[in-house]
């Protein structure tokens, strides 16, 4: 009987370890050919196709990439600053409506609640919105446009909220008042650090939504020097599928000379290197903060 | 005398507390109830210089082009069944993989799966439409060179619609696993070990295990998250079908969702009247569904209503 449920046991676990090492390899194999793309010739990969490892190591990608960096540069600018203006003014403002719609004594907490929840019942849909801040606010081609619309969504204010209500029990705020602490300092003083990984949490879901959009240059930017760079890199992609596009079409063999495909891969490496990067070390805090503040959610 | 000072100091305190709120309160007023206004659109034929209520008054004329071309009925169809089988497809999976890594005893092996299993999540959509290109393009993507080795006559994937639900179920899930996956093993986390003890002394094998304690104590968080995507079934992953698809026009009939029609419409062919009726088509449909679902959850189970 035992020696029965070890063994089972014994032949699950290794198939446990041989399923998820064979995902994990399937997670990763899309990640390896861009790589390997963007160090193998253009010549190469047109001819040999994409490899796991380069047919013909060459440079000619990067080479690309840094001759004309300016585009990409400022692209990058714009990315950045974009990202650490709307995930610092998002997060102020989450962090202090979850504190608001948790306080027991607010009156008007649920009515407040549903206003906002209500906008994820209905809407007026993409075009209204479009019209509205293009015809009506006049901001096409402005960084507030880039920034303003993804301050807030009602998910994470809900999640700050039930993050606040399960990390600072009542009394805090009750002994707070009763020092003389106003409600904005005690927002300020006790809630911002007593509720850090939730914090963590909604700031690296807005980075990461600031960093990876590309669809409101897509709608409401035509100057190309402020595009973000997940949009610039969509442009560039396209603008090389048409150069090799034409170059099949034609016979020009305009595609010898720059290297499409190499440069793509190694453009896509470069806008997302940052990430890959930051990656080990913002894991852990979004690991953390969503089982604390989602489950419970 | 106390009182007074007693109501004086909670109207104060709540101005604060009001304060606070007001930009978020703003914030929201502008970027979600105004626009409910131009639903209008959705009965006009929309002319730019005419504006709000300067352009054409037509009518229903939007919805019945909508429904007699069919693209309703096909949009429709596209947008849920694919969203059905992503919460299906998404969450049996996750839930399969929580458990067996949930099971693994190497932790230096548990953290570094976990962690290449949630690194396509934090990726743009952008991104994977390069990946997506690597992998199937004519001419050097990677199928296709395994199909050469192999001896078989390479595939255009691009032009073979069939393949495609299949394709962005599969990007879809490569790039949510790890996400929904991390969400249901910190419910596994949270399972006492006490019942495991309990149900080794019994003599229950590592699968029955699984099966009675793990499973059933997973319930839950699954139906917390069936519902959520329930609520939201009407609204399509955008960013996936335009990245993956494009301008595509061959692959339309299986992959265009309302969202993408909506944009196309908007950016492609400026057709806003029609872009706008079917958001608001989208918009009313899905607002009944919830109220629906919203309304059944609450007789069967009041703890687990949306609000």
């Amino acid at each position: 009987m035992k020696d029965n449920n070890s063994g089972m046991s014994l032949l699950f676990k290794t198939s446990a370890y041989l399923i998820i090492t064979l995902i994990s390899l399937a997670c990763l194999f899309p990640f390896l050919l861009m790589i390997s793309g963007s160090f193998t010739s253009n010549e190469s990969i047109i001819r040999d196709g994409f490899h796991l490892i380069p047919q013909v190591f060459s440079l000619e990608g990067y080479k690309m990439i840094f001759t004309f960096p300016d585009q990409l540069l400022k692209a990058y600018s714009v990315t950045i600053l974009v990202t650490v203006v709307g995930t610092v003014t998002g997060l102020f403002l989450i962090t202090m409506t979850g504190y608001v719609l948790q306080r027991k004594d607010f009156k008007y907490r649920n009515k407040f609640s549903f206003f906002i929840y209500f906008t994820t019942l209905f809407g007026g849909g993409l075009v209204p919105w479009y019209i509205m801040i293009t015809k009506y606010f006049n901001m096409s081609d402005t960084y507030a446009v880039l920034i303003l619309p993804g301050l807030m969504t009602p998910f994470l204010i809900i999640l700050m909220k039930n993050f606040i209500k399960s990390a600072i029990p009542d009394e805090i705020f009750e002994s707070a008042k009763i020092d003389g602490a106003n409600d904005f300092r005690i927002y300020y003083s006790i809630v911002l650090k007593l509720s850090m990984p939730g914090v963590a949490t909604v700031g690296l879901f807005l980075a990461l939504t600031y960093w990876n959009d590309w669809f409101l240059s897509s709608l409401f930017i035509n100057d190309t020097s402020m595009y973000q760079l997940q949009y610039y890199l969509y442009n560039t992609i396209n603008t090389m599928l048409f150069v090799s596009q034409m170059a099949t079409g034609t016979g020009v063999t305009l595609a010898k000379e720059i290297p499409t495909e190499s440069t793509k891969m190694a453009m896509a490496l470069v806008v997302t290197g940052p990430i890959v990067f930051l990656y080990p070390f913002v894991q852990r805090y979004f690991v953390k903060g969503l089982t604390i503040g989602a489950v419970k959610g | 005398m106390l009182k007074k000072r007693g109501f004086l100091y909670e109207l104060n305190k709540n101005k604060v507390m009001f304060l606070m709120l007001m930009p978020t309160l703003i914030f929201f007023l502008i970027n979600s109830y105004f626009p409910m206004v131009g639903i209008y659109y959705a009965f006009t034929s929309y002319d730019f210089a005419g504006g709000l209520f300067g352009s054409p008054f037509v009518g229903l004329d939007n919805f019945k082009f909508l429904y007699q071309s069919g693209a309703l009925w096909k949009l429709t169809i596209n947008t849920i069944g694919y969203n059905i089988v992503f919460i299906v497809l998404g969450n049996v999976l996750a839930i399969a993989i929580a458990i067996l890594i949930s099971e693994i005893r190497g932790k230096l092996f548990k953290k570094f799966t976990q962690s290449i299993m949630f690194l396509p999540y934090f990726m743009s959509f952008v991104l994977l439409s390069v990946l997506a290109y690597n992998m199937f393009n004519f001419e050097s993507g990677f199928f296709n060179q395994v199909l050469k080795s192999l001896g078989i006559a390479p595939v255009d994937i691009y032009n073979t619609p069939w393949v495609w639900p299949i394709l962005i179920t599969v990007f879809y899930i490569w790039k949510n696993l790890g996400y929904s996956m991390i969400i249901y093993l910190a419910s596994i986390m949270g399972i006492s070990d006490e019942y495991y003890e309990a149900a080794k002394i019994d003599g229950a094998n590592i699968i029955q295990r699984i099966w009675h304690i793990t499973v059933p104590m997973l319930k839950p968080t699954f139906v917390i998250l069936l519902l959520f995507a329930l609520g939201s079934i009407m609204k399509g992953q955008f960013d996936l079908f335009y990245q993956l698809v494009g301008n595509n026009g061959l692959l339309y009939d299986v992959t265009d969702i309302i969202d993408t029609y909506v944009y196309r419409s908007l950016k492609v062919n400026f057709d806003i009247g029609m872009a706008t009726a079917a958001g608001l088509y989208q918009s009313l449909f899905g607002f009944v569904l919830i109220m629906t679902v919203n309304y059944i959850i609450k007789k069967i189970n009041e703890d687990y209503a949306l609000f």
